[in-house]
């Protein structure tokens, strides 16, 4: 177009991009003055670096402002944390966040977050980067420090009336602080193995005494191992024909609630955390009002149906999804 | 029953022969008559006579079916996949050893692999979120921390960069971990299976730290990041990341798979797992190890008395028979090839013994070429079966001189609860019966 228009652009460049540009360059880092070799790639803004960089260190570097309470802590985690970790820490079936502290070394001891943990700082770290399980990443920095609170709380490492916030969580000191060791030879390539046999070839032993082996019982639990170590021909006829497309390409109740990761806590047939579906379609058969019932309970959460532990709301899931998974479980789960 | 065995044929050890189905059912027939009595006799030989008069059309001198008919076009499967008839050749999880599957791990069938490469649909599996689904147009990579630039990298910048394909081998840390204190699980694929090899392609991890420009005198460690759901975090050492680390967009070929971590990985060779960090999307450099979730509550090792090792990075030599091995039948006496796998975190393989007395007497196996560094090596050793019982056992000497240790020794040391980096001497027992299975001895 015309001149003046392209020299509008460039002064708008010089403007807006070239600050951001002059920002991005790291304070105190560049003791190498060398450039690019190759130049692919585009210089990371400071905006983009914040929005990923979220890891906190032990002394508590990364840790953004925000305060919050044991007692907001329980309120988050029974609504968010309890169905998959137990209302006191015990865990249902995932690993206990509680209990066990200073039973490492004894000879029963427990590993738990609170038995375990060196530096609360990773509490922090863990819960913010991957807690809850099913929806990583949504809990804001006060949600965060406040279910580090509770958590610590559960394991008597802090009282009640806790506040943690940037300042004080790194001060807390883990009661296993200084159970872990870094001596020892697997850090580096050159680093002294733990055990030194020899090479002997002949005579080496005098006596070769079987001291396990697997219980007949326990031989069939990984299934029948015959066809596990060789193509067999009942196999062979489940497979489809090659060349016959075996996409699915509408979508049906088993896939969603594979992507939706319902079977994180409901087995098919059993118990996992939650009820198993097949278990769920037996109690509500016959049912007119189970299919809105149950559709109700996936997007808003219930408990007491099925024992103390709630099932959390998930309302992530579309109300078309949530009708055609509930639709499939009360079929059956097939 | 001896009338009934098939000379020279080991039953599931498809490195020697391929079965045909009625042996595998008259097997299972056995196996189910012993559990549930004589009710199945009748059955299991209507299976077995039926397979064997289905299999004689087209055995010698009649000309088979297929060879009377034409066949499948091209393109009958734009990406192919193997045989119907290898259906059973899979990936599997072991019962109740994790909580769900979205945290999960499933095992390679090192029983039925040949050579050293893991095809790409057998990688073991181990997500601590789930596999997510990335797009490859979307994702980053970037570098940031103690550098000179900090920078973010499409795909389309990574491919540029001049690159690298090398064959090595990943183990998870917890590999053999259900048995440190006694046998658990029944097949190679159980005790073995987190364990996969392959060619990987992609740029030096020096190359990309080169170009931000890391700060040399400050810079100790690198944190790496996923972009999964646990956004999965290890620390790497930077001796390491400015030796051999590569970032990897390719496997044996192809792009990765997304099961280990499309459209771009961590492979920090001869370490455990998990520093491989899948799906990565960020690179922090930095001055002290991060004590991150999986380096203190997982990935750590307890040592008797309580105390954890932390950072137990490398993999030390270890070996294990594929084939005879547990779940496996011997059919007959005679020959039979014993053939495994060895590896070592700190370089090649040099030597492998192989035992069939359970470590009396040992005699040197041969290596099959390449052997690599940080790769897996196939290793061979004849054998003849008098009909005896047998302890079969694989001692790995590597390129430092270590020599992979019987389970007393790593005991002795690091007790019964350290879960990670078990790299005993694998024992298995051929009976009477040709039937092997997993034991350990003292």
């Amino acid at each position: 177009m015309s001149r003046c228009c392209n020299t509008l652009r460039q002064a708008l460049f010089l403007l807006v991009v070239i600050p951001v540009l002059a920002h991005a360059a790291p304070a105190g880092t560049a003791s190498v003055a060398t450039q690019p070799k190759y130049g692919f790639g585009k210089p990371a803004t400071r905006a983009e670096i914040a929005g990923w960089d979220i890891d906190v260190r032990p002394d508590g570097t990364g840790l953004p402002k925000g305060r919050g309470s044991v007692a907001q802590g329980q309120a988050i985690y029974d609504e968010k944390c309890a169905s998959c970790h137990g209302t006191f820490g015990e865990s249902n079936s995932y690993m206990a966040i509680a209990g066990g502290v200073g039973s490492l070394a004894t000879d029963q001891p427990v590993r738990t977050t609170g038995s375990k943990l060196n530096y609360a700082t990773t509490l922090w770290d863990y819960i913010n980067r991957a807690m809850p399980f099913q929806a990583p990443q949504t809990l804001g920095p006060d949600e965060v420090y406040a279910l580090t609170a509770y958590v610590l709380h559960l394991n008597d490492i802090v009282p009640a009336d806790t506040v943690l916030d940037q300042t004080s969580l790194p001060k807390l000191k883990m009661p296993n602080r200084d159970g872990f060791t870094m001596d020892h030879g697997l850090m580096r390539r050159d680093g002294k193995p733990d055990t030194r046999n020899s090479s002997c070839m002949t005579n080496c032993a005098s006596e070769v005494r079987l001291s396990s082996e697997m219980p007949v019982y326990a031989l069939d639990q990984h299934g029948d191992l015959a066809e596990q170590t060789r193509p067999s021909r009942a196999a062979a006829a489940a497979v489809p024909a090659v060349g016959k497309p075996t996409a699915v390409l509408v979508q049906g109740g088993a896939e969603l609630a594979k992507a939706a990761a319902c079977m994180a806590c409901h087995g098919i047939d059993q118990k996992v955390v939650g009820p198993g579906f097949r278990e769920i379609a037996a109690r509500y058969k016959g049912s007119a009002s189970a299919e809105s019932n149950l559709a109700e309970k996936v997007q808003k959460g219930s408990a007491g149906v099925w024992g103390t532990i709630p099932m959390p709301a998930q309302p992530q899931i579309k109300p078309a999804d949530t009708k055609t998974i509930v639709q499939w479980i009360l079929a059956g789960a097939k | 029953m001896t009338g009934n065995r098939i000379a020279g044929r080991i039953l599931p050890a498809p490195e020697n022969h391929l079965s045909a189905p009625p042996d595998r059912q008259r097997r299972s027939f056995l196996r189910n008559a012993v559990v549930a009595g004589g009710g199945t006799l009748a059955a299991g030989i209507a299976l077995r006579t039926a397979g064997a008069q289905g299999a004689a059309q087209n055995l010698p001198p009649n000309v088979p079916e297929w060879s009377r008919a034409l066949g499948a076009p091209i393109l009958a499967a734009p990406y192919g996949v193997p045989a119907k008839y290898e259906a059973a050749v899979k990936r599997r999880e072991s019962p109740g050893l994790t909580r769900t599957p979205h945290s999960s791990v499933s095992f390679a069938p090192l029983q039925n692999l040949f050579g050293i490469i893991t095809p790409s649909g057998l990688h073991f599996e181990r997500h601590h979120a789930g596999m997510p689904d990335v797009d490859p147009h979307q994702h980053r990579l970037m570098i940031h921390g103690l550098v000179r630039e900090p920078r973010t990298y499409a795909m389309d910048d990574l491919v540029r960069f001049p690159s690298v394909s090398r064959i090595h081998f990943i183990e998870c840390g917890a590999n053999t971990g259900m048995e440190w204190g006694n046998v658990a699980v029944p097949t190679v694929q159980y005790t073995h299976g987190m364990l996969s090899c392959s060619e990987w392609t992609g740029v030096l991890l020096s190359t990309l730290l080169e170009e931000v420009g890391i700060d040399l005198k400050r810079a100790k460690f690198l944190l790496a990041e996923g972009a999964d759901g646990a956004a999965l975090t290890r620390t790497v050492p930077l001796a390491m990341a400015l030796d051999d680390v590569i970032v990897c967009y390719g496997q044996n070929g192809e792009m990765l798979r997304p099961e280990q971590g499309y459209p771009l990985r961590l492979l920090v060779p001869g370490v455990q797992g998990v520093s491989s960090v899948k799906w990565l999307r960020r690179i922090e450099v930095g001055d002290a190890p991060w004590n991150t979730r999986e380096e203190s509550l997982h990935y750590v090792d307890m040592m008797p008395g309580g105390k954890h090792r932390q950072y137990t990075w490398l993999h030390e030599a270890k070996s294990v028979i594929t084939s005879p091995s547990g779940g496996q039948v011997l059919l007959d006496r005679g020959f039979h090839e014993i053939t495994g796998l060895a590896w070592s975190g700190r370089g090649k393989v040099s030597r492998v013994d192989v035992s069939v007395d359970g470590g009396k007497n040992w005699r040197t196996a041969r290596l099959q070429e390449p052997v690599l560094t940080k790769a897996l090596t196939r290793f061979r050793s004849d054998w003849t079966w008098n009909g005896g019982p047998a302890l079969f056992q694989s001692r790995v000497t590597d390129v430092t001189g270590y020599v992979q240790p019987p389970i007393r020794q790593l005991r002795a040391v690091r007790g019964t609860r350290s879960i990670y980096h078990n790299n005993a001497i694998q024992t298995w027992r051929v009976e009477a019966t040709g039937e092997v299975t997993n034991v350990q001895v003292l």
